[in-house]
């Protein structure tokens, strides 16, 4: 989704919605147990330019020029507050998604929910230590740790856990390593894990992003499908309560460290707008 | 007379050709996985994956089975060799493909349905996962999931097999992983001398006898304790770490208290699992023994029953107290495991 794009887009949209309001004086009343549709789209920039894989060029706080070549990170445990105050929870069975940038088609994830009106929404960035633990059985789609290529990897299987945000790329100011290649990479998981009696925990990078719609309404109806428009900001992985330098930090993974790169993704992303879709 | 016996011998004898035809065709026999008398209580969950016998001998054909690596030269049998007790056999680090070094000692493959975590480190949590780690590993099969699915749908013996172990011909990971595990928990090691001898079935030599006493008396089974030779908790004996500073355990917790700690090792079959240790560092067992009576460095996370009250560490022992310590050690070799033609290679 381009910026400038993202206008045009708001004022079509307001004029559209100018005439269905016209329309439709009076509220088209909904049976809150009818199912609706609720689409959340994840649009990932760095800062005020739009994420180009490989393309572009960008500086972080510290002054460093860097280029993203992947990202891609796991949404899970989805609820919706609706206005009243009340939540659905998506069941967790269908509840885990993979968002991957250069892949356009899981940008957007497709919800089916009870008709209403919802006011926000809360996810989980990565994966919940339950589910961290199942059998495999109960690891499918996404969370299937044998349905993965090496190079789009999301579990590491010497640590029996998942990585919940992975991004790489490269940064003239890290310096080469012996295949003189410039590259970061920092693959962020850890669920907390407990070990021995009483049990120490490890790192737990699991963050629940909390959003309000402001003051927009999602109005889930029969032939109205809201779709959120969430952006995600690539540049707050290294700006935030740390500020992080890639050629200090080129790699990291499993570490200490990498609880300060969590703590910044916690606030990568915002609620932006919302387009309204006719029909389901 | 002779008529009629001949007559119903030949029945008999048809019924059974009958049954075990049928027993080929459509039956899948479970196997039945119990736990030992004097072992811990299981922990794999035989509920989740029941074994059977197709299970089992699809299982086994994958362990054995060179394209689950990249390049089809390296299988799990490769580095976990029945006759060293299904470790890699006279190598310290095991390699894989392309000869390239792993950065630790192969650990056997036995009685793992009653261990909680896997790994030197403890690392993987669950048997049903853990092939993923050599199987993704570069330096040990360096292939992906996905390429051996692939590899295996082609296959002219696999789709019938996976059909045969569980009812389509279906070839999926979690499937694969499922039958990886039904042969590695029927690998079960209980019938050493030692065994023999618990069940009063045979009698230790007096050497042997002294052994068992003086393993005791030096405080080794605070560690290597019950049933498995191991309390499975990870702990630090004193290796040192000029050559090799791999910190162990706290790859998996970062909990500084757990650097350079290991896994307490199985001492089952350990006669045929050399060499020794997480890094493979010691040739036999006279040099583990050195170790514990000589070797010790003082590093902060040393296990605490090492550090002595005269300032020293280690376990006191003479050189007539180590041969008898290892003499009841090699009681614990299970020959019957060992030479099982359930557990060798297919032919
Ligand atoms: C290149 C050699 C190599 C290959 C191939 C290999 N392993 Fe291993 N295996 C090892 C090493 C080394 C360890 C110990 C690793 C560690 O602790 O970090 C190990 C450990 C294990 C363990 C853990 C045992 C315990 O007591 O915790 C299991 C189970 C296992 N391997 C099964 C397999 C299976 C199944 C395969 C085939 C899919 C396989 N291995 C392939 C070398 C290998
Ligand atoms: C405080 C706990 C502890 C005590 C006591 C202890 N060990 Fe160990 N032992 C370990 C640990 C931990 C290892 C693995 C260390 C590593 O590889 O880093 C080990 C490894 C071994 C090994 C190598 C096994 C293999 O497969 O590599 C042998 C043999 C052994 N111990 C025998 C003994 C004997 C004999 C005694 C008594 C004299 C003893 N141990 C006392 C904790 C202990």
């Amino acid at each position: 989704m381009k910026l400038h794009f993202r206008f045009l887009h708001i004022i079509f949209l307001s004029g559209f919605t100018i005439l269905t309001a016209c329309k439709n004086e009076v509220e088209p009343e909904f049976n809150p147990s009818a199912r609706g549709r609720l689409l959340l789209e994840f649009d990932n920039v760095v800062g005020t330019r739009d994420l180009e894989l490989n393309r572009g060029v960008y500086r972080n706080a510290a002054g460093e020029e860097f280029s993203v070549s992947q990202l891609q990170y796991y949404v899970s445990n989805i609820r919706l507050r609706k206005t009243d105050g009340s939540e659905y929870v998506v069941p967790q069975d269908s509840s885990y998604f993979l968002v991957q940038e250069h892949k356009p088609e899981t940008h957007i994830i497709r919800l089916s929910v009870p008709q209403g009106d919802y006011a926000g929404v809360s996810f989980i960035l990565g994966v919940d230590s339950l589910r961290s633990t199942m059998d495999i059985s109960r690891r499918q789609g996404v969370l299937n740790p044998t349905d993965m290529s090496r190079e789009e990897g999301m579990y590491w299987t010497w640590n029996s856990g998942y990585i919940f945000l992975r991004m790489e790329g490269t940064s003239p100011q890290i310096a080469p390593d012996p295949s003189g290649n410039r590259r970061f990479r920092y693959h962020i998981g850890g669920f907390g894990g407990g070990f021995g009696t009483p049990p120490v925990r490890t790192i737990n990078n699991i963050k629940t992003i909390t959003l309000s719609f402001g003051r927009d309404i999602a109005k889930v109806r029969n032939n109205s499908t809201p779709q959120m428009h969430i952006i995600g900001d690539v540049l707050k992985v290294f700006n935030g309560s740390t500020t992080i330098s890639l050629a200090q930090n080129p790699t990291v993974m499993f570490s200490p460290f990498s609880v300060n790169v969590a703590n910044n993704y916690a606030n990568m992303f915002e609620y932006h707008h919302m387009h309204t879709i006719v029909g389901r | 007379m002779k008529r009629t016996a001949f007559f119903a011998l030949a029945c008999v004898l048809l019924a059974a050709a009958v049954v075990v035809s049928c027993g080929q065709r459509d039956v899948n026999p479970m196997i039945e996985v119990s736990t030992p008398p004097h072992f811990p209580p299981m922990i794999y969950d035989l509920n989740k994956n029941p074994v059977t016998q197709a299970g089992f001998e699809l299982g086994r054909a994958l362990f054995y089975e060179g394209q689950l690596s990249r390049d089809g030269t390296v299988s799990c049998g490769f580095c976990h060799q029945q006759s060293a007790g299904f470790t890699h056999h006279g190598h310290d680090l095991s390699h894989g493909v392309d000869d390239r070094l792993g950065k630790r000692n192969a650990l056997p493959i036995q009685n793992l349905a009653f261990y909680r975590d896997f790994m030197w480190d403890g690392g993987i949590h669950d048997l049903d996962l853990q092939p993923l780690a050599p199987i993704e590993n570069p330096v040990e099969m360096d292939e992906s999931m996905p390429n051996i699915l692939e590899k295996l749908r082609k296959h002219p013996h696999y789709p019938r097999m996976f059909e045969r172990a569980f009812g389509t011909p279906e070839i999926t990971g979690e499937r694969l992983l499922k039958a990886l595990s039904q042969f590695m928990v029927t690998m079960i090691s209980a019938n050493s001398r030692y065994d023999q001898y618990l069940r009063g079935e045979t009698q230790l030599t007096a050497d042997e006898l002294r052994g068992l006493q003086l393993f005791k008396q030096k405080g080794c089974d605070h560690c290597h304790s019950g049933g498995l030779f191991t309390d499975q908790t990870y702990r630090n004996n004193g290796l040192s770490l000029a050559f090799n500073q791999d910190v162990g355990r706290y790859e998996i917790t970062l909990n500084e208290q757990d650097k350079y700690k290991f896994r307490v090792p199985s001492l089952r079959n350990v006669e045929v699992t050399r060499p020794y240790m997480h890094d493979g560092r010691f040739r036999n067992l006279e040099m583990v023994l050195d170790h514990y009576s000589e070797g010790m460095e003082d590093i902060p996370t040393l296990d605490p029953l090492f550090k002595r009250t005269d300032g020293k560490r280690g376990i006191p022992m003479t050189a007539e107290e180590k041969r008898l310590i290892i003499a009841f050690l090699k009681t614990l070799t299970d020959e019957t495991f060992l030479h099982d033609k359930r557990f060798s290679e297919p032919e």
